[in-house]
């Protein structure tokens, strides 16, 4: 019983956090930036294996150096952020595949709550609420940079630096999600429910309230349906999303 | 003597090896409208980057201590189904004082009725987000507005009423103006200096003086045997003037 309330626990926060993050990409079409960073997670997961410490720390130390890396690399070249996670991607993913045993690599992959302890909760409402904070705080001059870097430039934000933050914040959300739902659903934790957020609402706030809420649904609904049927939590949380956001194109399909 | 409001000299942007702005030397002064003018390509957007810092240059750009710019870009990369009101854009500038009754007041300095607060700033059209990103810059009280024009998607009656827009604008709140423009009949008609760009700075002055047939012809003559019906267009507007 102790297990499933935990499981409740960090399923709501975590995808709070994910969702609000998914509103930001959606709006810069960075979309396949954070599907890319969850795969760069993996290296990270299998060290922490490795050497025994936290899997949570070993993702996300792994993912702030790639997050690091990335953005230095952007200003010193001109490919695109994708392209870079892109190749971050497919380098990492082939790492964390030779270097993670093969038996726990299903549970790196598709992600496990069945054993969490109270730390583990802990550290995912800890982090998943900084995430939430740091977001809000920056969301005004993140939207305006999203729109128009020259006009945030013009009012004196600090894209470079805002750019970092908004990364950093992404590889968190990635690093808190690799439990729950795994690496290779990690970036559906984040889109979904911001795709389906989008559908239906007009303005901002709008949007961001309905993302945390479509995926605060489907985790309840994901850990709800896992625990009766003995599923990973994490494959039924995409299919309770998927549904939402089919259930949210009908409805702008009606509105027009 | 009026005051000075922006200092260039020898101002270059390069991008890899090419010059992209070479060279420039110009002064701006309170209450000036200066048009920028030059064929697609020829460094204008990039001009304004620069005087904005958001690129790198060599060379000076020095604008008048603590003067606030309002910046109006050319175009935005937003979808149509973005999932922001035009009230929302304006609030997420976070200006001081900020009400809906200041935005209010801003729409009506661009001709904007109320109404198109709750609009998605994604659904209105390429003129009316103009204006709204006018009344943007507004919002921070600026002494000088950058005004990009938009290459396409608005109809000439359209443009015109933007520029007797900002022409009231500099009028009434001695605003500065620089703005990007390919139409040289609005030249003409609001510009008090012109800046003629072709990578180079091809002249500058009183638009009557700096812009002589031979001017404009060096400045379009990279583009003629390209677009040929934009020459006649020009020969068009000298012959008409």
């Amino acid at each position: 019983m102790e297990n499933v309330i935990y499981q409740f626990i960090v399923g709501i926060f975590i995808s709070a956090a994910a969702s609000l993050l998914g509103v930001f990409a959606i709006l810069k079409r960075m979309a396949l930036v954070g599907d890319a960073l969850s795969h760069v997670a993996l290296p990270g997961l299998a060290l922490a294996m490795v050497f025994k410490i936290n899997p949570f720390i070993g993702a996300a130390a792994f993912l702030a150096i790639s997050v690091i890396g990335i953005w230095l690399l952007e200003y010193k070249s001109t490919l695109s952020i994708e392209t870079l996670t892109g190749v971050f991607f497919t380098a990492a993913l082939a790492l964390g595949a030779l270097l993670i045993p093969e038996l726990e690599l299903l549970e790196a992959l598709f992600g496990d709550i069945s054993k969490l302890t109270a730390v583990d909760v802990a550290l995912s409402v800890v982090f998943s609420l900084i995430l939430i904070i740091v977001l809000l705080a920056i969301h005004k001059k993140l939207a305006i940079h999203m729109v128009s870097q020259e006009m945030a430039h013009s009012i004196g934000i600090k894209s470079r630096q805002l750019e970092f933050i908004y990364l950093m914040l992404f590889a968190l959300g990635v690093a808190l999600g690799i439990k729950f739902i795994g690496a290779l659903l990690m970036g559906a934790l984040i889109i979904i429910p911001a795709a389906a957020a989008k559908n239906i609402a007009r303005g901002l706030n709008e949007f961001m309230i309905l993302s945390v809420l479509f995926g605060v649904i489907s985790a309840i609904a994901g850990v709800y349906i896992s625990d009766i049927t003995g599923h990973s939590p994490g494959p039924v949380f995409i299919l309770v999303g998927a549904v939402i956001f089919v259930a949210s194109l009908i409805w702008r399909m009606f509105r027009k | 003597m009026k005051e000075s409001i922006l200092s260039v000299k020898n101002l270059t942007v390069k991008i890899g090896k090419g010059r992209i702005v070479d060279d420039l030397s110009f002064d701006v002064e309170k209450g000036d409208v200066l048009a920028i003018i030059g064929p697609n390509g020829a460094g204008k957007t990039t001009l304004f980057k620069a005087l904005l810092g958001i690129i790198p240059y060599e060379g000076e750009a020095k604008w008048r201590p603590g003067i606030k710019i309002g910046y109006v870009p050319q175009r935005m990369e937003i979808e149509t189904d973005i999932p922001l009101t035009v009230f929302e854009f304006l609030k997420l500038r976070e200006s001081k004082n900020f009400s809906k009754e200041r935005a209010v007041e801003e729409l009506k300095k661009v001709s904007l009725p109320e109404g198109i607060l709750k609009a998605g700033l994604g659904e209105i059209s390429v003129g009316q987000r103009q204006r709204i990103l006018i009344a943007w810059a507004l919002l921070g009280d600026p002494d000088v507005l950058l005004f990009d024009e938009p290459t396409a998607d608005i109809d000439v009656h359209g443009q015109e009423s933007i520029y007797q827009l900002l022409y009231h604008l500099q009028d009434k709140f001695e605003l500065t103006i620089i703005l990007i423009s390919h139409d040289l009949s609005i030249v003409y008609k609001y510009a008090e200096k012109v800046l003629c760009l072709n990578h180079k700075q091809i002249c500058f002055g009183l638009p009557d003086e700096a812009m002589k047939p031979e001017q404009i012809n060096k400045l379009y003559a990279s583009e003629r045997g390209f677009y040929h019906h934009n020459h006649d267009e020009h020969n068009h507007d000298e012959h008409h003037h």
